[in-house]
């Protein structure tokens, strides 16, 4: 059954919220959902972008108080 | 109280040392007792791993005899931990001891996971285990030129070794004399050249002036060995004479086997480090789940911070600060100029352009690291 994973990367300027998302992407099941959440503006562009190569599927992205939270589905 | 620390590691061992030193009438008294449990009686500095694998440490470095590095009212068992009994506070040993605790702390390190990835293990070096940093040496001396791919798993156990092995090899082929025959093509999972903006955007530039070339959004996905192909998981693939990795890393495979954590690492509170639903139960260094960098100075820095806090527990019953996400790593850029970058939760770093001295510091800190360790330092 798919499970919805919060990935608090606020204040991780190492390894990152995308680093950190790739790590339990791994481990997931096809049709988990991970949501991000950080404090780097740049992971609203960055996270997308590397979901897209990857071949993952973007849910949604929205910003609430200075944090970013980015929802992706493992596809593959 | 009995405080149980399992894992004779960096981490481990100064906040073990810290304790000691804090507690030490405490300890005399019979009021507090600690104890420490390893799965060796070495204490390996494994950031040693790096030089070793270009020829500038020896094996015989890297370790010093556990017991003598610790503070006398520290009772010290090689003994690994095969069970751990949360509800009971208790743990039982590979002696088929058990040992009750009041609190317990958990540091007991990060290993490479080379099965990851079809074919890494066959085909890549790496320096992460002393026989790999030796093996990965050899490879060095007799290779005669071609493509040396470094490639990147996550997450993994320092996050400047990528960028650190690849400016060691430029200048290890090129005291070799054998730098125009050799092609540096180097892999990263995300969209630039290090996770941290500041560390990328300093490296970026020296790579392009050394003629090291690079591909982002690279996460290894197999590696076809008798083609001598790597395949990423974005669709790109890159042929290589000589691949080296630094692979994926999990947790120890008793803290995933007895369910304290997926994959091994343990899921803490960012600022307490204790387990999430546990005020008993803490882990520090590559053991957490936290989203910060698996580095011997956050093993050092948590310790420091929870030293504290165990200790002012016993004295006045209450934690006095909180851990504030502060890593400092080195990052060698050669063989004679380093850089480092220092950040904490707030504050992202701001490497200076590299230098000789800070070289030099971090040769000097390979020696001191034994003071260190100790807590005196």
């Amino acid at each position: 059954m798919a499970e919805k994973t919060v990935i608090d990367a606020r204040g991780s300027f190492c390894p990152g919220p995308l680093m950190e998302l790739i790590a339990r992407l791994k481990s997931g099941q096809v049709g988990d959902e991970f949501e991000v959440l950080s404090s780097d503006k740049g992971s609203a562009t960055d996270i997308p972008e590397w979901v897209e190569k990857a071949g993952h599927e973007m849910v949604a992205t929205r910003e609430d108080k200075g944090v970013w939270h980015i929802t992706v589905r493992k596809t593959r | 109280m009995k405080i149980l620390i399992i894992g004779g590691g960096m981490g481990g061992t100064i906040l073990g040392n810290n304790l000691a030193r804090r507690l030490s009438s405490e300890i005399k008294a019979g009021k507090v007792n600690l104890t420490m449990l390893s799965a060796s009686d070495k204490h390996f500095y494994q950031p040693g791993l790096l030089y070793l694998a270009v020829g500038q440490m020896m094996p015989d470095e890297l370790y010093r005899d556990q017991a003598s590095l610790l503070e006398p009212g520290i009772e010290f068992h090689v003994d690994p931990v095969t069970e751990f009994h949360l509800d009971d506070n208790e743990v039982k040993t590979g002696s088929g001891r058990r040992y009750k605790y009041d609190v317990l702390v958990v540091a007991t390190g990060s290993r490479p996971n080379m099965e990851e990835v079809p074919g890494l293990a066959d085909n890549a070096e790496m320096f992460y285990t002393e026989e790999g940093a030796l093996k990965m040496l050899k490879r060095l001396r007799e290779f005669e030129g071609g493509r040396v791919v470094v490639t990147v798993g996550v997450p993994h156990k320092c996050p400047m070794a990528p960028l650190e092995i690849t400016f060691m090899m430029h200048d290890f082929f090129k005291e070799r004399g054998i730098l125009d025959e050799v092609e540096l093509y180097y892999t990263y999972p995300i969209g630039r050249i290090h996770s941290l903006e500041n560390v990328a955007k300093w490296a970026t530039p020296e790579f392009d002036q050394l003629g090291i070339k690079y591909e982002t959004f690279f996460n290894m996905k197999e590696v076809d060995g008798e083609r001598r192909i790597l395949r990423s998981e974005e669709g790109s693939e890159v042929h290589y004479d000589l691949l080296v990795t630094i692979p994926a890393h999990k947790g120890m495979e008793v803290v995933e086997q007895q369910g304290l954590g997926k994959d091994g690492w343990v899921p803490i509170d960012r600022l307490r480090l204790n387990m999430e639903g546990r005020d008993n139960v803490f882990a520090i260094g590559d053991t957490t789940n936290l989203p910060i960098s698996k580095a011997g100075s956050t093993a050092h820095f948590e310790a420091e911070a929870l030293g504290e806090n165990i200790a002012s527990m016993v004295k006045i019953g209450q934690s006095v600060r909180d851990y504030d996400g502060k890593v400092f790593c080195f990052i060698e850029a050669g063989k004679d100029r380093a850089t480092y970058a220092m950040f904490d939760y707030q504050n992202p770093p701001d490497p200076k352009p590299p230098t000789r001295a800070m070289h030099w510091f971090k040769v000097a800190y390979n020696k001191l690291y034994w003071a260190s360790a100790r807590g005196l330092l």
